[in-house]
């Protein structure tokens, strides 16, 4: 039981971090790469493959799922020398960006992990916070305040 | 008796070799680059990608470019192109509820949970041509307002309120369900579920399910809907890969949906309750999403023990026709030559009114 829990947590911050490497630009990860101070060697197990996932939604947005339609994909699996393996799922086409993140996913599950959680997973989620919010913001920028107009009472 | 026709692969050739010239156009003008054209002609790609299918703006600005702005021919194109792919996984079904929203609004509610947001809409500019964008000089930098605050994250959808009071007919999963219909895989086939009927009208062409949406409002087939909420905005894709057999975020896609609330079904069993319409689609293609989910409602006729009469309300008619790929395609091939079939009819034209002349003058002799 209590092992199932440890292994719930590991996937989940797992997840997390493959979720923002998918989302970092090739730029980001390119950068990243080229400072870090020992890049290690590793070898493909399986080579970047651009392929399509089906995008599922849901009728009436809870109900039933259907198929809307496919997007890119690009996968990649490296293994390091100490036989750590890492995987990585992204979209679009970029096969250096796929292969990048499956070597930094790699990476961290080992003990280089606070080192790149910090000077690569950190900065690249904060920047994508940032992009998200900026979004959002602008989009309340365009938000509806409606005022009730009553005779005699109206807004100054 | 058989004639190999040849003799037209030089014009074929050259024929290439012109629309690539033709596409250019005049070259004292910049050729436009698909970065451009996915910045710049954003609603464009987002028609194509909706349409064709597959979700990746590089390759639908490149349709665009490569078919000079004909979406349909691009549509064509990003089709051809996705049967060179395979297919890595399946998705979790998006969740809508957790948008990043750009845009929503609700024509049903005045005052909703997170308000009504406008987003990035032409709905209230004058539609007067504007020649500032047609000036030498260009349009520069615009940069829009920005708010103190993010919107409410997660915002939840506006038929949520009705189906808290039951006022609305349920939409939750049936655990019994089979796998969704796949269209990409299996042939259309009928009478069709809602699951087939959905993904055909979230491909299907724009402009044939925006005009059957608009012959249910005009009476044929009535929905009597009310626009309950629109929204725009990313949702997060995940995929569940095998050799993980745990949930990953592989990106973040645009879609626009839609729901309609439509009028009431009930039965000696069931209260009076508001039945639903819905549309989806990738990218921002509100009016596409509106269309569908009328016409998705329409096609719900069956379920609701209503009479099916007309166009709109006839899955065979509107699912074997919405495909504008399939439609274009059918349409075209009477460009192809014919030679040989319009022989056959010229001959038996000829016959026949050989026939009809010597009726004629026999009538006339006797």
């Amino acid at each position: 039981m209590m092992r199932s829990t440890e292994t719930a947590e590991a996937n989940a911050a797992r997840a997390r971090w493959m979720g923002v490497l998918a989302r970092a630009t090739r730029d980001e990860l390119e950068s990243a790469w080229s400072t870090l101070a020992e890049r290690p060697s590793y070898d493909m197990l399986r080579r970047p493959e651009t392929g399509l996932v089906m995008v599922r939604g849901r009728a009436g947005g809870t109900g039933n799922p259907f198929n809307l339609g496919e997007m890119t994909v690009t996968r990649c699996a490296v293994r390091l020398p100490d036989g750590t393996t890492g995987t990585s799922y992204a979209a679009g086409r970029d096969q250096r960006k796929a292969e990048l993140a499956a070597v930094f996913d790699a990476l961290m599950q080992t003990g280089e992990r606070m080192r790149i959680e910090s000077g690569v997973i950190t900065p690249i989620a904060r920047r994508q916070q940032t992009d998200r919010d900026l979004k959002s913001r602008k989009a309340a920028a365009t938000k509806v305040e409606f005022f009730t107009m009553v005779r005699g009472d109206n807004p100054k | 008796m058989y004639v190999a026709v040849k003799g037209g692969e030089r014009a074929i050739l050259n024929s290439h070799e012109l629309i690539a010239e033709t596409r250019r156009g005049d070259t004292s003008v910049p050729e436009v680059s698909t970065r451009q054209i996915s910045e710049q002609l954003g609603l464009a790609v987002d028609r194509v990608m909706a349409e064709g299918s597959i979700y990746d703006r590089d390759l639908a600005a490149l349709a665009v470019k490569q078919a000079q702005g004909d979406l349909v021919e691009a549509i064509f194109l990003l089709r051809a192109y996705r049967t060179t792919l395979p297919r890595l996984a399946v998705s979790e079904p998006v969740d809508t509820a957790q948008m990043l929203v750009r845009r929503r609004v609700s024509a049903a509610y005045k005052d909703i949970p997170g308000g009504q947001v406008l987003g990035p809409t032409y709905d209230y500019t004058h539609r007067l041509l504007d020649f500032a964008l047609a000036a030498e000089e260009g349009v520069g930098e615009p940069e829009a307002p920005v708010g103190e605050a993010p919107l409410d994250a997660g915002m939840p959808h506006v038929a949520d309120i009705l189906d808290y009071e039951g006022l609305i007919e349920p939409e939750i999963p049936d655990e019994d369900a089979s796998e969704p219909f796949d269209l990409t895989r299996e042939p259309m086939s009928f009478p069709a579920d809602r699951d087939q009927r959905l993904q055909n009208l979230a491909r299907g062409d724009e402009g044939f399910v925006l005009a059957l949406g608009y012959s249910t409002q005009r009476g044929f087939g009535g929905t009597h809907p009310f626009a309950g909420e629109i929204r725009m905005g990313e949702v997060s894709v995940e995929i569940v890969p095998e050799e993980l057999g745990f949930a990953i975020d592989i990106g973040d896609v645009v879609v626009s949906e839609c729901h309609m609330i439509n009028q009431f079904e009930g039965s000696a069993e069931r209260p009076p309750q508001f039945t639903r319409g819905y549309g989806l689609s990738f990218g921002h293609n509100e009016r596409k999403v509106m269309a569908m989910a009328l016409v998705d409602r329409a096609l719900r006729a069956r379920e609701f023990g209503e009479a099916a009469v007309y166009p709109a309300q006839d899955e065979e008619f509107v699912l074997y026709h919405a495909d504008n790929v399939e439609a274009a395609g059918f349409v075209s091939h009477l460009k192809l030559p014919h030679y040989v079939d319009f022989q056959a009819e010229l001959g038996l034209i000829r016959k026949l009114r050989r026939e009809f002349e010597e009726r004629q003058q026999k009538d006339a002799a006797e």
